[in-house]
C-alpha cells in the first residue's frame, strides 16, 4: 500500500490510499469506442483494393460498362475483399457483423442520395425557366408551344394552387378538427363508426377521389370544371388524413390535465377550448400543414376536375383553373425543350412551396403536447402572477391593476384560481 | 340534494341517527349538461356526421355507378383484358395484374431499402445524424408525386436502360426477366425495348413508398426494449446478433405493417406511373419489357373522352382498386396497432 496523494481543501487533509505500486505515469483514460485502428486499416485497404480491381476490369478487360455498373461491381468486390481481410483475425460471428454493418451503411446512403438527386436535378433543369422574371409574372395565354422561354409563365398555376388549397383548407380545417375533437371527447358507438370509416378512407386512392367529384359534381349535377370542383376533390382526399392525425394528437393530451379542468368545475366545452386544444396546438398545426403539403402536391384529383387552361383565372366558380402540379404534368407532356424546362421550373416552385410548409411544420411540431417555448412560458408565468395578484386584491376589497370588465369575466371563467390563492 | 334531516322536535339523538342512516341513500351523480356543452356536442357531432356522410357517399357512389357497368359485364369484368366499353368488351383482367406487378416491383425494392435505412437510423447512426436522417426521410414522403415522375422519366429511365439490358442478358432464363424480341448477341439491338416498363415505374414508386415504410419501421425498431438489447450485448452478442435476436423479432409487426402500408400507397399511385408507362391491355408479367398498365393510369388516361357508360366502367375499376387498398390498409393498421404496447398517456 502506498500513499498516493494528499489533497488540501478547506483546511482538511484527504489521504487517498491506493493498493499496489504507485504508477509512474498519470492514468490514461481507456477508450471504450468500438473503432480500432486495425478496423480502419482493413476498411481503407479493402476499399482501395476493390476500386483498383474494378478499374482494371473496366479499362483493361472491358467486361462491364457504365457508371452504375462500376459502383455495383466495386461494391461487390469490396464486400468480398473486406470479409476476407476481416476473417484473418476475427471469428465468423464478427465477420458477419461487419458485413451487415457495411450493407446497412450502404443502404442508408441511398434514400438521402435520391432526395438530393431529385431536388438538385429538378432545380438544375428548372434554372432555365426560373432565371427569367416573366416566368413568375405571366400566364401562358400569349405563348405558343414553340415560343422561347422568355415568354409566358406560371402565374396562373401558382394562383390556381393558392386558391384551391385555401378553399380546401377552409372546408377541411373546421370539419376535420371538429370531428377529431368529437372522436376523442365523446367516445361511443357513433364515434367508433366515424373513426372506422375515416380510417378506411385514408386508403382512398387520390384518383378515385377525383373520379368521384368528376362523376357527381360535373357529370351528374352539370357544373363545369372549375377550381371549386378541384378543391372539393382535394378536400375529400385531405379530410381523412387531417382527421386521423389530429385524432392521434388529441389522444396524446394528458388525461389528468383534462380531468383537473373538469374537477375544478369547468364545462366540457371550456375544457376542450382552454385545455385540450391549446395543449395539442403544435401537433394539430403539424397535422394540418402536412395534410396541406399532400393536398398541394396531388395531381390526379385536379387533373380530373379542374380542367386545363392557359389563362389566369381568379374565379374558382367558373371556368377551368390549373394548379402547379397539373401545369407541370401538362408541360412535360410536350416534346418542346422550352415547355419541358417550364415544367421543371413549375415543379421547382411547387417543391419550394412543399419544403417551406414542411420546415414550418417541423419548427412548430418539434415539441410534444403541452411543451412551451421560452417566450410562451414567460407569458404564462406573468399572466398567472397577475391573476394571483388580482384575486388577492379582490379578497382584500381593493381594486387591483387592470380590473376591467373583460378581465373580470375571464377571471370568473378560470374557476380554478381563487381556491389556490386562498390556500 | 337528498341530505338527511338530522333533527326534528321531540326525538332523541339515537332516533335521529337511525332515521338519518335510513334516509342516507346514494346521491344521484347524474349531471345535467349545460347549454354550452349541449351546443358543443351537437356542433362536433354535426361535423363528424357531415364527414361520415361525405365519406359514405364516396363509397356508395362508387358502388352505385360501378354497378351499372358491373351488371352489364357480369363476371367477364374480371376475365376480360381489353378495355372497349362502348363495344361491350371490357374488364380489369389486364390492368389489375398490371397494378399488382408495379406494386410488387416497388415493394421488392423498397423493403430492403427501408429496412436498411430504418436499422441505420435506429441502431448505427450518431445522434446528430439521426435527427437529420429522420427529417430527410419525412421530407421524401412529402415530395409531390409529379416531381418523382419527372425524375423517373427524364433522369432515371435513360440511365437505368443498361442495367435493364444487363439483367435481360444474364437472367432471361427467369420468365419474369425475359424480354421478347431481345437477343444479347445482336449489337444493333435498340435499348428502347426496355423503356416505359413495369420495372422503371416500379423503381420510381419504390422511391415514393420507401420513406413511409421506413418511418414506421424506425418507430418500431426504436421501441425495442433497452433491457433486452443490453442483455444481448452483455452476453457477448455482436451488434448484428443483437439486432437479429432482439430488434427484428420485436419489430416484426411494424415491419409487416409498414410494408403493407407502402403497398397500399404503391397500388394507388397515379401520376408517376402514368408519366412513365406506355399502356398495354394484356397481362404483361415480363417486367423489363416495354409496356405496362395500372388501374389508376387507366382512369387518368380514359376519363376525358369517356361516354357515361365508360365512366361507369372506370368507376367499377376504381372500386376494385379501392377495395384492394382498403384490405391492405386495414391489415396494415391492425398489424401495426397489435405490435405496439397500448400505453396510455398520463402526463
Amino acid at each position: 500500500m502506498t500513499i498516493l496523494t494528499e489533497r488540501v481543501a478547506h483546511g482538511k487533509t484527504t489521504t487517498v490510499i491506493v493498493p499496489g505500486d504507485a504508477p509512474t505515469t498519470p492514468e490514461v483514460r481507456r477508450s471504450v469506442g468500438v473503432i480500432r485502428r486495425t478496423d480502419m486499416y482493413s476498411l481503407v485497404g479493402s476499399a482501395a483494393a476493390s476500386i483498383a480491381l474494378t478499374t482494371w476490369l473496366f479499362t483493361q478487360l472491358r467486361v462491364f460498362q457504365g457508371a452504375l455498373g462500376f459502383v455495383a461491381v466495386a461494391f461487390l468486390l469490396f464486400l468480398s475483399i473486406y470479409s476476407a481481410v476481416v476473417r484473418f483475425d476475427e471469428t465468423d460471428l464478427a465477420v458477419r457483423d461487419r458485413i451487415v454493418a457495411v450493407l446497412v451503411h450502404a443502404v442508408a446512403f441511398v434514400l438521402p442520395l435520391v432526395l438530393v438527386i431529385v431536388v438538385v436535378y429538378t432545380f438544375g433543369r428548372g434554372t432555365d425557366a426560373l432565371s427569367h422574371l416573366n416566368f413568375f409574372t405571366h400566364d401562358m395565354s400569349q405563348t405558343g408551344p414553340l415560343d422561347p422561354i422568355t415568354s409566358g409563365g406560371i402565374i396562373h398555376a401558382a394562383v390556381g394552387t393558392l386558391i384551391m388549397i385555401t378553399m380546401a383548407l377552409a372546408i377541411s380545417i373546421p370539419l376535420g378538427i371538429a370531428s377529431a375533437v368529437f372522436l376523442s371527447e365523446f367516445p361511443g358507438r357513433f364515434s367508433r363508426l366515424v373513426r372506422t370509416v375515416v380510417e378506411a378512407m385514408t386508403a382512398l386512392p387520390s384518383i378515385v377521389a377525383g373520379l368521384f367529384v368528376y362523376a357527381t359534381i360535373i357529370l351528374t349535377l352539370g357544373f363545369e370544371r372549375s377550381g371549386f370542383a378541384a378543391s372539393l376533390a382535394i378536400t375529400v382526399m385531405m379530410l381523412p388524413i387531417i382527421i386521423r392525425s389530429a385524432d392521434v394528437v388529441l389522444r396524446l393530451v394528458p388525461g389528468n390535465l383534462k380531468e383537473a379542468s373538469l374537477a375544478l368545475g369547468s364545462t366540457k366545452w371550456r375544457t376542450v377550448w382552454s385545455v385540450t386544444l391549446p395543449t395539442a396546438r403544435s401537433g394539430l398545426t403539424t397535422a394540418v400543414i402536412l395534410g396541406t403539403a399532400r393536398g398541394i402536391g396531388e395531381t390526379s384529383p385536379v387533373l380530373l376536375t379542374a380542367g386545363l387552361t392557359t389563362y389566369l383565372n381568379v374565379n374558382p366558380f367558373s371556368g377551368p383553373m390549373v394548379s402547379l402540379p397539373l401545369a407541370t404534368f401538362s408541360f412535360v407532356k410536350s416534346p418542346e425543350p422550352s415547355m419541358i424546362s417550364r415544367g421543371f421550373g413549375s415543379a421547382a416552385v411547387l417543391m419550394v412551396l412543399v419544403l417551406v410548409l414542411f420546415l414550418v411544420a417541423r419548427l412548430i411540431g418539434g415539441r410534444g403536447p403541452g411543451v412551451l417555448t421560452e417566450r410562451q412560458r414567460k407569458r404564462r408565468t406573468t399572466q398567472s402572477r397577475q391573476d394571483a395578484y388580482r384575486f388577492r386584491a379582490r379578497e382584500l376589497g381593493i381594486a387591483g391593476p387592470g380590473t376591467s370588465r373583460r378581465r373580470e369575466r375571464r377571471g370568473r371563467a378560470h374557476t380554478a384560481e381563487p381556491e389556490r390563492s386562498a390556500s | 340534494m337528498g341530505g338527511p334531516q338530522l333533527s326534528s322536535p321531540g326525538a332523541t339523538d339515537a332516533d335521529a341517527l337511525v332515521r338519518s342512516v335510513a334516509l342516507d341513500v346514494p346521491r344521484s351523480l347524474r349531471s345535467r349538461a349545460r347549454r354550452s356543452d349541449l351546443a358543443f356536442r351537437a356542433g362536433t357531432q354535426g361535423a363528424s356526421t357531415i364527414v361520415l356522410v361525405i365519406m359514405t357517399l364516396v363509397g356508395l357512389f362508387l358502388l352505385l355507378q360501378g354497378f351499372k357497368a358491373l351488371s352489364a359485364a357480369g363476371l367477364s369484368f374480371f376475365t376480360t383484358q381489353a378495355w372497349e366499353p362502348n363495344s361491350g368488351t371490357f374488364g380489369i383482367a389486364a390492368v389489375l395484374p398490371g397494378t399488382i406487378f408495379i406494386a410488387i416491383t416497388a415493394i421488392t425494392v423498397a423493403v430492403p431499402l427501408a429496412t436498411g435505412t430504418a436499422l441505420y437510423i435506429s441502431e448505427y447512426a450518431p445522434r446528430r445524424l439521426k435527427q437529420l436522417l429522420i427529417t430527410v426521410v419525412d421530407l421524401m414522403a412529402a415530395i409531390p408525386s409529379v416531381v418523382y415522375g419527372l425524375w423517373g422519366l427524364f433522369l432515371l429511365q435513360p440511365n437505368i436502360l443498361p442495367f435493364s439490358q444487363w439483367i435481360a442478358t444474364y437472367f432471361s432464363w427467369m420468365p419474369v426477366f425475359a424480354v421478347t424480341g431481345f437477343s444479347p448477341s445482336d449489337p444493333l439491338a435498340s435499348p428502347t425495348i426496355f423503356t416505359a416498363s413495369t420495372f422503371i415505374a416500379g423503381l420510381v414508386v419504390a422511391m415514393m413508398v420507401s420513406p413511409i415504410t421506413c418511418s414506421i419501421m424506425r418507430e418500431v425498431f426504436t421501441q425495442a426494449p433497452l433491457g433486452e438489447r443490453e442483455g444481448a450485448l452483455a452476453l457477448g452478442a455482436t451488434r448484428w446478433g443483437m439486432i437479429r435476436r432482439v430488434v427484428l423479432p420485436f419489430g416484426r409487426g411494424g415491419m409487416i405493417g409498414g410494408t403493407m402500408l407502402g403497398l397500399g400507397r404503391a397500388l394507388g399511385e397515379t401520376i408517376a406511373v402514368y408519366l412513365i408507362i406506355s399502356p398495354v391491355f394484356n397481362i404483361q408479367p415480363q417486367i423489363l419489357q416495354k409496356g405496362a398498365n395500372s388501374i389508376s393510369a387507366l382512369i387518368a388516361l380514359r376519363y376525358s373522352e369517356a361516354s357515361p357508360f365508360e365512366i361507369s366502367g372506370l368507376m367499377a375499376a376504381g372500386l376494385a382498386l379501392f377495395v384492394m387498398t382498403l384490405i391492405v390498409n386495414f391489415g396494415a393498421s391492425t398489424i401495426i396497432s397489435r405490435s405496439r404496447s397500448g400505453a396510455s398517456s398520463e402526463g
